[in-house]
């Protein structure tokens, strides 16, 4: 499987955000992307996660099921949780793995994986910001998809999450995945980096 | 299949554990019955004959009310972009999510609706008559509204504009719905004429609404 990217722009109301941003990812690879606030980082994430039109360029996923678009290759982790208070967290996950389809793991042994499976029967809304994040974590596991596009998923995590995060990332490159992960703080994974200043 | 299941179920899910939200069309529904009488004053004659005309606007607008919480909570907490890349096209995940806010606030307006006529004295055949043309006409009026509600969706405070970009839409099925209704009360035309109509206005909103609402959240995205 492999994601190439090239020439690719993005504009926003009027103001151009990404322009002639090229790079290639390969099975098995991470790319962290780096860069100061407003670089582009999210907005690349949800271009490739098919959320945000692109203005030119193109963007490549070649090995992957046949006929299916990339954003249906994709699992994108965004600032906002996709969480439902009202909801608990086994029922988010096991509903996310039949919209996501190609179920992978299930819902309570990604929850234990992500050490949430004591909150399993709780509502989500009692959740803290960590474990919310955790919860998220744990959706990228019970689908399968190859790619994941992850905005700065060690926020609010501490030093134990973010280390069960290195493990997570790092299973998901060795089974031949991919991974875009925009950040700021370093991460517990090894990563080449594509660095977006400069670009503005 | 199971993910178009799966998420009308998680829908129906979230409104009965939150509450609140579902009862606002239906209490918006009985209040405007209710004064109605009052406002008219006490003909029951005149009531009866716009009883109909009177259950049908207060429905259109208890659910032109509920619309805006259609696509709204899943925006706001990014539900919608996962839902946008799911296993299940776009079109069939707008079609699940009407159904689901249906189910939750058309449906109680249509059962409620016979209740109500004995309100505003109207007749048993007018009864059923309501009830029928309500039972067709209210998620013709949803799936209507769901293009609005998806382009109204990142607004805060899309509602008032929702209702003026949709209400126009809306009035074919209020023709027709209430047109059948007074030919089951004996008339020129016979019921069927109208209420195949508004049946046809229905499937057509089944089509062009899905397939617009999910067009809207593509034009709202650059």
């Amino acid at each position: 499987m492999k994601l190439s990217v090239s020439g690719l722009a993005v504009i926003r109301s009027g103001r151009s955000v990404i322009s002639h941003l090229g790079f290639t990812v390969n099975a098995g690879e991470a790319l962290a992307l780096t860069g100061p606030n407003g670089s582009g980082k999210s907005t690349l994430l949800r271009v490739l996660a098919g959320l945000l039109p692109t203005s030119a360029g193109t963007i490549e996923w070649s090995g992957g099921q046949e006929d299916a678009p990339l954003s249906e290759e994709a699992h994108y982790l965004g600032h906002r949780d996709a969480l439902k208070p009202s909801l608990t967290p086994l029922e988010l996950l096991t509903f996310w793995r039949s919209l996501l389809g190609r179920a992978a793991t299930d819902p309570l042994t990604a929850l234990e994986r992500v050490r949430l499976g004591h909150a399993a029967y709780l509502p989500s809304a009692y959740l803290s910001a960590g474990q919310r994040r955790r919860l998220s974590l744990a959706r990228l596991l019970v689908a399968h998809r190859p790619l994941w596009l992850l905005d700065e998923p060690t926020a609010a995590l501490d030093q134990a999450s973010e280390t069960m995060f290195g493990a997570l990332v790092a299973d998901h490159l060795t089974r031949g995945g991919l991974a875009l992960i925009a950040t700021h703080a370093p991460l517990p994974i090894a990563t080449r980096t594509l660095s977006l200043e400069g670009i503005l | 299949m199971i993910a178009f299941r799966a998420l009308i179920r998680r829908d129906l899910l979230i409104a009965m554990r939150m509450g609140g939200g579902a009862g606002v069309g239906l209490v918006f529904f009985l209040m405007l019955v209710t004064i109605m009488p009052f406002a008219v004053g006490p003909d029951l004659v005149l009531l009866a004959r716009i009883g109909p005309a009177i259950l049908w606007v207060a429905a259109l607008l208890a659910t032109l009310i509920g619309l805006d919480r259609l696509f709204q909570a899943d925006e706001e907490d990014g539900s919608l972009d996962l839902l946008r890349m799911a296993y299940l096209p776009l079109p069939l995940v707008v079609l699940a999510k009407v159904i689901a806010h249906w189910l939750m606030t058309g449906l109680p307006l249509a059962l409620a609706a016979p209740f109500l006529g004995l309100l505003l004295a109207m007749e048993p055949q007018a009864l059923l008559a309501v009830t029928v043309t309500l039972l067709v006409g209210t998620p013709a009026l949803t799936l209507i509204g769901a293009t609005g509600a998806a382009l109204t969706a990142g607004l805060r405070r899309g509602g008032l504009i929702l209702a003026i970009l949709v209400m126009p839409l809306m009035i074919p099925v209020l023709i027709f719905g209430i047109s059948a209704t007074s030919a089951a009360l004996g008339g020129p035309l016979s019921f069927h004429t109208p209420f195949a109509i508004l049946c046809g206005l229905g499937l057509f909103a089944l089509v062009t609404g899905t397939i617009s609402a999910s067009l809207a959240f593509r034009a709202s995205d650059s």
